[in-house]
């Protein structure tokens, strides 16, 4: 009996591609110094995606940029851990960095039109990335370009490898920044709003593509979007972002059958509320506040209809609820 | 009494050059043959993912674009004929609500201006009640007194949103159009948005246009909708009928995908579609005939769908 249970625990454990703790981001500013990202944790397992969701200026971005090292000055980073295949991403040097960008860990940005060159031939911006980061002769990256080309969709890559972007739609664009994230085989990969610029049925073909290549190459994901709709579908992990600091995690399941923090239920309403017979849309009261005037206490409590005294005073510590679950709000402290 | 609005056989036409360099040109139908009533008091949802025509048509249906051929009707006047001058008095009538209230609001101007003017140049309160009127339409749009003094930039999306619907209201317009409204807001305001041109909509009875290419807002505020593809409208009816019925291929692609399907056909963007169904190279229930005639839409005044499958 005690050697099955031992097995079965052993089984249970995960692999953790990347694992964030207490990080912080601060940029100093004229005014003052806004603190961008606030403690922020979470963890991705392999084969998993996790969806970063948030409003404008609610750190999304910046915890992306983190993870990368690619926070533009004056921000910095000044606390916390990034542990990826072992290696605290904080600690490396600049050429350390360098290797693990574009190579282990992939990135795809929202505008497809002006992350590309447009007086380079796809498939030489696609090869680029590849003979970066390994030693390979120009017709093995050729080949590799061909077979990455086929990997996103595309049928004829030998006329796709010298085609220009602008001869490319939009989809086709994100096709082939997809195809330089994947292009080393990277463990993680950074979405961010990869499908915002798309319309609903190319984004559903991206979207298809991404968890194919997922699934297929046991890839772990960082989906950034401010879309729930998309992460319903899409996703394996939910985290909520607000203000710069993490709200809610759970999976996807638990999150969309229970929403626990007010400000994420808030959410879920104002969007899924409808069945055909309300009149008006549940909304949440009062608007984003901004990083450089965050009100004191829990941040979201001058909108929170559960607000009680002890929100405006102090702000609330993130609390595990269950298995990869966590809120950060005085409702469910003990 | 007629409909409010009344558009036929609207056409509206660019020519663009194929390439920078290029001599050939091209011509992109942005509203094809487009009709369409607006009874008094009720919405109509214009749906259509972008370079579908929709923004083109609202921007026809005020003349601010003026449109190559068909005839618009506004409270039985033909707009084709209406002379300049005239036009403006009409304009009053009529309002317009774009996505972005960064740019359509002027930066220099505080909230009282940008309020007050359009209530003095149509001279629809005197010099000395301007200011309660301002204060009564910031109060209809959910804000305050304390926001007449404040510039755009001193304000949230959300606000300056509400400040341009309150600008549209200084008429008392009988229709108000509304481009994409809530696009640009985050998403825990759009809901706020929605409500309020519920609130206005209850309120004051006016008629909407409401363009949007979010299904699933444009569900809950219009009371028709018409879909829009490649600048022609491929469906159109009641709410109820096009949501819970729809006949259009893209209809029921667009309503699936906030459902949560995926679509793993390949758009073929390159498919020659100068004759045809525009939905031919993205349809499933495609036949040859749809690649040689172009469909015409048929149906009754509740449920109209542009499909050679329903014809008989």
């Amino acid at each position: 009996m005690h050697r099955v249970k031992i097995i079965k625990e052993f089984l249970k454990v995960k692999e953790i591609t990347i694992k964030i703790s207490g990080l912080h981001t601060e940029i100093s500013t004229d005014s003052g110094t806004i603190k961008a990202v606030d403690d922020v944790g979470f963890h991705i397992e392999k084969g998993k995606v996790l969806g970063l969701i948030g409003e404008s200026g609610s750190g999304k971005t910046m915890t992306a940029m983190s993870i990368l090292r690619l926070v533009p000055p004056p921000g910095r980073i000044t606390r916390g851990n990034i542990i990826f295949e072992g290696r605290d991403l904080l600690n490396l040097t600049k050429k350390e960095m360098e290797s693990i960008r574009g190579n282990r860990i992939g990135m795809i940005f929202q505008e497809p039109m002006t992350a590309l060159n447009p007086v380079i031939r796809i498939g030489e911006q696609i090869g680029e990335t590849i003979a970066f980061h390994n030693n390979l002769s120009r017709s093995d990256i050729k080949q590799r370009v061909f077979e990455l080309l086929r990997q996103v969709g595309f049928e004829d890559p030998e006329k796709r490898y010298i085609q220009y972007p602008h001869q490319l739609s939009g989809g086709q664009r994100q096709r082939v920044l997809i195809a330089i994230a994947i292009s080393c085989n990277p463990s993680l990969l950074i979405a961010d709003e990869p499908t915002t610029a798309l319309d609903v049925a190319t984004e559903s073909q991206i979207l298809y593509l991404l968890r194919q290549l997922i699934s297929g190459q046991g890839m772990s994901m960082l989906f950034i979007t401010h879309n729930l709709n998309i992460m319903r579908r899409f996703g394996d992990y939910v985290c909520i972002m607000y203000a710069g600091r993490i709200l809610e995690v759970g999976s996807v399941e638990d999150f969309f059958s229970e929403p626990l923090h007010p400000y994420s239920r808030g959410l879920l309403d104002s969007i899924f509320a409808f069945k055909g017979d309300e009149t008006r849309l549940k909304a949440i009261p009062g608007f984003v506040p901004k990083l450089s005037d965050l009100p004191e206490g829990c941040k979201f409590h001058p909108r929170c209809m559960y607000v009680m005294p002890i929100c405006k005073k102090n702000e609330p510590e993130a609390k595990k609820i269950g298995e990869d679950r966590w809120v950060r709000c005085y409702l469910y402290q003990n | 009494m007629g409909p409010l609005l009344s558009v036929s056989e609207l056409k509206k036409r660019y020519e663009v050059k194929k390439s920078l360099f290029s001599r050939d040109r091209e011509i992109i139908r942005a509203v094809d043959s487009v009709s369409f009533d607006l009874k008094y008091g009720s919405t109509m949802g214009i749906v259509g993912e972008s370079g579908s025509g929709k923004s083109t048509l609202a921007r026809c249906i005020l003349f601010l674009e003026k449109p190559d051929s068909g005839r618009v009707f506004f409270k039985d006047e033909d707009l084709m004929d209406v002379k300049k001058n005239e036009l403006r008095s009409l304009r009053r009538d009529m309002q317009i609500i774009f996505q972005d209230p960064y740019s359509s609001l002027n930066p220099r101007k505080k909230v009282y201006e940008t309020l007050s003017e359009p209530l003095l140049f149509h001279r629809i309160v005197g010099r000395d009640s301007v200011r309660e009127r301002v204060i009564e339409i910031l109060m209809d749009v959910g804000l305050n007194e304390d926001f007449i003094e404040k510039y755009p930039h001193e304000m949230s999306g959300g606000q300056r949103q509400r400040v341009a619907i309150g600008r549209a209201l200084t008429t008392n317009p009988s229709l108000i159009v509304a481009d994409e409204p809530v696009s640009s807001l985050d998403v825990s305001i759009q809901a706020q948005i929605v409500n309020l041109f519920l609130d206005i909509k209850e309120k004051t009875g006016i008629s909407m246009l409401f363009v949007s290419h979010d299904l699933n807002i444009v569900r809950f505020i219009s009371d028709d909708i018409m879909v829009m593809y490649k600048g022609m409208v491929v469906e159109t009816g009641s709410k109820q009928e096009v949501f819970y019925n729809p006949l259009h291929p893209y209809t029921q692609m667009l309503i699936d995908s906030i459902k949560g399907d995926f679509f793993k056909k390949e758009v073929d963007y390159n498919t020659d579609i100068s004759q045809g169904c525009p939905y031919f190279p993205r349809c499933s229930i495609r036949n040859d005939r749809c690649k040689k005639d172009t469909p015409v839409l048929i149906g009754d005044k509740d449920h109209k769908v542009l499909c050679f499958r329903y014809a008989n």
